[in-house]
């Protein structure tokens, strides 16, 4: 049975992990490739780096962090922040990126989602989106998409952009609710169990990530294909594997 | 070092294949033509996306392929590479496979026997169910999880060595001789797939 996988996210600035990281053991707490090794010794699924600050000067920078994360770690790694041209996500790619992530950029160009399925595979292409609750100039709720990290209104509904992406080529969705970003009060299980029902690619649900039974509710009630994370394993406030003992528990399939 | 020639037929990126191979100690190169192949001591079809990329592998390389396998070299496909040993797919009905392993790939249904829905494409870790022993797998549990993206599947066979199921079940470990193939990606499995690739290396020797 296919198991519902955790992702660890990195937010990386100029090659350093930012959030406040607190593992015992490791050398240099902002060091990427050193937390994607714990992180694969506890048994991460798939790991992403976001590019948090990412400009045109600075894509050296993060090719070379993407090298050293990719060197010695055999399990999925995903690129996303500032990849905003098939360049970018060429420098990812050849950097060892498994997949690419594009949120405002896609908005702005949907035919970028094609180009690079065209390239290198649909499953090398993530469309993240950014969305909230809202109501709709004819007082419907819908789900409404931001760009810009969140700042600036797409005007679209977030069932309705998934589906045009996995049209474009889109391999999977990371859909992240900027409602509960950084909350800790759970994922949003409504808005990732509308987007999951309505496309046949995965659906990786983040933000609100605070317990443990809340990875239990968006894997049951949030139809998630997976969940990401990432204060809750920096502060080391859980570990991947405790998460993935209390998920097995609960009977949902997990790799472990 | 053994020299393993890894095809490249445009089908996906393979620095991550690459960066396996140089972890157990295979020696890669890319033939430009299929007279470059002479030279390997085993051979690697990746890939992925659809079946149609395969249209590159025309029939020199196929028959110089072929010839390879023969001579005892072994070949190991990779996802799309594993659905290329077979006769052919329903994603491309005009093309062959290279046909070493007898049967057709088609799409996943989507939903299991229980009309219980999967989604299509099945994207990431499932299980490996033992069906019979093959060097391929030696030293892999039964039961051990590996990371798949893909749609399209091969069926269950004699050849089959370990089975996955998604709805149904399809054949995610194949080896007839020195023929091996996985559905899965064993450059993004962990030590599991490591050690896939490290048993493939026993077999080139």
């Amino acid at each position: 049975m296919l198991s519902k996988r955790i992702i660890a996210c990195l937010d990386v600035r100029d090659g350093q992990v930012v959030k406040g990281i607190n593992f015992e053991g490791l050398r240099s707490a902002g060091d990427p490739a050193e937390l994607a090794r714990r992180y694969n010794v506890e048994g991460i699924d798939e790991l992403v780096i976001l590019d948090i600050t990412a400009t045109l000067e600075r894509r050296r920078a993060l090719a070379d962090t993407i090298q050293a994360v990719a060197r010695e770690l055999f399990i999925p790694l995903a690129v996303g922040g500032g990849i905003r041209t098939e360049a970018d996500a060429a420098l990812a790619v050849e950097a060892g990126a498994d997949k690419v992530s594009l949120n405002s950029a896609a908005l702005a160009h949907p035919e970028l989602l094609t180009t690079l399925a065209n390239r290198y595979g649909s499953q090398a292409v993530v469309c993240a989106i950014d969305a909230k609750h809202a109501v709709d100039a004819q007082g419907r709720k819908i789900y409404a998409v931001y760009s810009r990290s969140g700042t600036t209104s797409a005007n679209r509904d977030a069932v309705e952009w998934a589906k045009e992406a996995e049209e474009r080529g889109a391999g999977e969705i990371l859909l992240t609710s900027i409602d509960r970003d950084g909350t800790k009060i759970g994922f949003d299980c409504e808005m990732t169990a509308a987007v999951s029902r309505a496309v046949s690619i995965p659906v990786i649900a983040s933000g609100g990530a605070g317990k443990l039974d809340d990875f239990v509710d968006v894997f049951t009630t949030g139809a998630a294909d997976a969940a990401l994370a990432a204060s809750i394993f920096h502060y080391a406030e859980t570990s991947v594997h405790a998460l993935k003992a209390h998920l097995r528990a609960h009977h949902i399939p997990v790799r472990i | 070092m053994t020299r393993i020639a890894l095809i490249d037929y445009k089908a996906g990126n393979l620095t991550s294949v690459r960066k396996a191979l140089a972890a157990v100690g295979a020696e890669v190169f890319t033939p430009e033509t299929p007279a470059d192949l002479a030279p390997a001591r085993g051979v690697i079809v990746p890939g992925v996306g659809h079946f149609s990329a395969t249209v590159a592998l025309d029939d020199e390389w196929r028959r110089t392929i072929l010839g390879l396998v023969g001579a005892g070299r072994p070949l190991l496909g990779i996802c799309l590479g594993l659905q290329w040993l077979f006769e052919g797919s329903d994603e491309s009905p005009d093309l062959k496979g290279l046909g070493v392993l007898s049967g057709m790939c088609r799409k996943l249904r989507g939903e299991s026997a229980d009309g219980t829905a999967v989604k299509v494409p099945h994207v990431g870790w499932n299980s490996l169910e033992r069906l019979a022993d093959a060097p391929i797998v030696d030293g892999v549990p039964d039961g051990a999880q590996v990371y798949f993206t893909h749609s399209y599947v091969a069926p269950v066979t004699a050849d089959t060595v370990t089975a996955t199921t998604h709805g149904e079940r399809f054949a995610s470990i194949v080896q007839r001789g020195v023929v091996a193939g996985v559905q899965f990606h064993p450059e993004k499995s962990g030590e599991i797939g490591l050690t896939i690739l490290r048993n493939y290396m026993k077999m080139v020797g």
